[in-house]
């Protein structure tokens, strides 16, 4: 029973370097795809079933101290992981569901080249989010959350013949860089203001008085800053659109069970400092309404279903950050658990829709599958159900916890915006179901499924339906089991029943609104008076933030590397040294002048030379 | 006659051997040059050995002369070579030393 933990960790990893070994060597393709598969599948199960294990046999926190990493003067950082309620919630499912893409990968990416390489990275992703989320110190949480956004770089570049797709990939590694660079300043700003000492979360946890408020604020906002790039808030988001060139299934694990909810976790890690610092958590809070409501207004606009998916990730992050920045961490944690079952399942429903239309994405160009597919649009439907928050799916428990607690707290602003988001939510995943799935049929000839991309939508189906049960909130009659058993610390609100009825009344109006809504236009056809305003088109074109950032960012940096370059080295630099240069070059033509060949002239330096030396000994005997 | 009418002889001899070896390119006048500034140290070496009374300066003449002697067969065999290769005795063709022809 000793080292579970690395273990849990270790086995995709291994099996990740074993994968990645084979392919390599296999240049003549004489393993076969189902070797690759299995193996990647067994090993992401083998680390499922003991987090199961591990999760039901530890009741308390466990802690596993692998070695001494760092010991230099007071830096003391040991590599040590540790199982408390949060961990085991957030591996239980990353292992859970990532099995269950890993099946389903297994079907979709059947007769790719680089089959074997594909599992690699899939389990060298799932590992490395493993370390995340298991790590002891933060500086063992930076190192996964380094390897996560490398995972996500391997796999969204998978295609890298297309430089389209090698853009994106390039697009989330930066983009995630800029937040990584505030994560490391905050941490290293944790450890200067702690003094040293064992850097692991406990430590902070006990010594966290030493340190003054504002530094405590400066700190969370850098944290948060490391946040928003990897689960992409304003304004670092603008990778996980562009990150849909990767194959399907990386799409649902960045989505659900790896990637994204990285942030949502770190600010749940670090609730113990954001407890105290109500500035940073306003701020995490409105970024994140804003966030959700920004890609809920996009999503409504796309022609791409894995872009609405995508944008309708960035939203349901939103309403995490939302959560965690008003201070209902253990809400925030919910909806990432359910989160991850219903956005796994529209992913890889959407992927057996793409690949059942033979690689088409536009959704305008689909229509009329809800016979034809009959299993993937119960399922989807289902997750569309949860995602929307109708009762009693999964999401409609975690969604209705976020608002109450927005409007418990006070902040209306929040409230509303979260309310109008969930009207928006409701509009575009049934204006996306609508379209797929009703309307005429415009495909003759579809392609056959493989079971194994059939089955874990049937099973992360019955978890988006049920998942929500264990957190089933007092007003309900549920005791709000999830929640108790994450043991953050929250800050508590009251609200009374007939209130928070009242608020899950307004919710449903709101959500059917937008069922309707989404009825009227893409059912009956009804035209949609928003459609020719200029805020479509802007809301279209993403409302031309790439294009901004492109201007302000990109162009500028391009501009300093061109001055820096024609400029600053070829005129400054290359001038001085070239003039120098020069200098020696005509000093070398004068001596070269002299050495002409001609033994009359050579006899005539020696003759110089001789009488030279005469000379001075002459002048130097006086 | 005096040492200093021997020394201006002596060095007069010896410049104008260094005009010729410089000036003149024509091989065998730069050999006769090269012999003229021998012939003048040979002539202030006797001169210093007259003037001082003993015969150590005298000695070393002599010794040049056979050496001188050698060089000359060594010299005119080393033109000879010069003028099979470029058939020509003019100096300014043998200029291989120079690094134009190396590179």
């Amino acid at each position: 029973m000793s080292k579970l933990l690395f273990w849990i960790i270790f086995i995709p990893f291994l099996s990740s370097f074993f994968l990645r070994i084979t392919a390599l060597f296999d240049t003549k393709k004489r393993v076969g795809e189902k070797f690759y598969s299995l193996f990647a599948i067994f090993a992401s199960a083998i680390s499922a079933v003991l987090s199961l294990v591990t999760a039901f046999y530890n009741d308390t926190v466990l802690k596993e101290t692998l070695f001494n990493w760092i010991s230099v003067g007071i830096l003391n950082i040991e590599f040590s992981l540790v199982l408390d309620r949060l961990s085991t919630v957030m591996i239980l499912f990353i292992t859970f569901i990532g099995t269950l893409i890993h099946i389903y990968a297994a079907g979709y990416m059947k007769g790719e080249r680089r089959f074997g390489e594909f599992f690699a990275y899939f389990n060298f992703f799932m590992g490395s989010m493993l370390l995340l989320v298991l790590a002891a110190s933060p500086v063992i949480m930076f190192i996964g959350w380094e390897l996560v956004g490398l995972a996500s770089f391997l796999l969204i570049g998978f295609y890298f013949e297309d430089p389209l797709n090698m853009k994106a990939a390039n697009k989330a590694f930066i983009l995630n860089r800029v937040g990584d660079f505030g994560f490391i300043t905050a941490l290293a700003i944790l450890f200067v203001s702690l003094g040293g000492g064992i850097f692991s979360f406990e430590e902070i946890k006990s010594h966290i008085e030493l340190i003054d408020r504002a530094t405590l604020t400066l700190i969370g906002f850098l944290l948060f800053v490391g946040a928003m790039g990897k689960s992409a808030q304003i304004p670092l988001y603008v990778w996980l659109p562009d990150a849909m060139a990767g194959p399907t299934p990386v799409s649902a694990l960045i989505h659900a069970a790896t990637m994204v909810t990285a942030g949502v976790y770190m600010v749940a890690r670090f609730s113990f400092l954001y407890k105290l610092t109500p500035l940073a958590g306003e701020f995490i809070a409105l970024v994140g309404i804003f966030s959700a409501l920004l890609a809920a207004v996009i999503a409504s606009y796309q022609d791409d279903i894995k872009k609405i998916l995508a944008y309708s990730t960035m939203s349901q992050l939103g309403y995490m950050f939302a959560a965690a920045g008003l201070g209902a961490y253990s809400s925030a944690i919910f909806h990432v658990f359910t989160h991850a079952f219903f956005k796994a399942l529209l992913f890889m429903g959407a992927g057996a829709v793409i690949i059942a239309l033979h690689h088409e994405q536009n959704i305008f160009k689909m229509g009329g599958l809800k016979e034809r597919l009959k299993i993937v649009y119960i399922t989807m439907m289902t997750a569309t159900f949860a995602i929307c928050g109708i009762p009693p799916f999964a999401g409609f428990f975690s969604k209705d916890a976020i608002i109450s607690a927005s409007f418990a707290k006070g902040d209306y602003l929040v409230w509303m915006i979260a309310v109008f988001t969930a009207m928006l939510t409701a509009y575009y995943m049934f204006r996306m179901m609508f379209i797929v799935f009703f309307k005429e049929s415009k495909h003759k000839n579809l392609k056959s499924l493989p079971k194994s991309m059939i089955y874990p939508l049937i099973v992360l189906a019955f978890g988006s339906a049920t998942a929500g049960f264990l957190g089933v909130p007092k007003a309900f009659g549920g005791n709000e089991t999830f929640l108790e058993f994450l043991m953050l610390p929250d800050i508590k609100y009251h609200l009374s029943f007939s209130l928070e009825y009242m608020l899950t009344l307004l919710n449903l109006i709101v959500v059917s609104m937008g069922i309707y809504t989404a009825y009227l236009f893409h059912i009956k056809e009804i035209n949609n008076p928003l459609n020719s305003t200029i805020f479509a088109k802007w809301a279209k074109n993403k409302f031309y933030i790439d294009e901004l950032y492109e201007k302000v960012f990109v162009s500028s940096l391009r501009y300093l590397s061109l001055f820096s370059d024609r400029v600053v080295d070829q005129k400054i630099f290359d001038g001085i040294i070239f003039k120098s240069v020069n200098g020696y070059r005509y000093a070398a033509k004068v001596a070269a002048l002299l050495n002409n060949g001609n033994v009359r002239f050579y006899a005539l330096y020696i003759m110089i030379g001789v009488s030279a030396i005469s000379i001075a000994i002459l002048a130097g005997g006086k | 006659m005096s040492p200093l009418e021997f020394n201006i002889l002596s060095i007069a001899l010896f410049c104008i051997g260094i005009v010729g070896v410089i000036s003149r390119r024509n091989i065998f006048v730069i050999y006769m040059s090269v012999e003229l500034m021998l012939n003048a140290i040979n002539l202030i070496l006797a001169a210093f050995s007259k003037t001082n009374g003993n015969m150590n300066a005298s000695a070393i003449a002599l010794l040049m002369m056979a050496v001188i002697a050698a060089e000359a067969g060594v010299f005119l065999a080393i033109i000879m070579q010069l003028y099979r290769n470029k058939k020509s005795i003019d100096s300014n063709d043998h200029t291989s030393l120079s690094q134009k022809e190396f590179s």
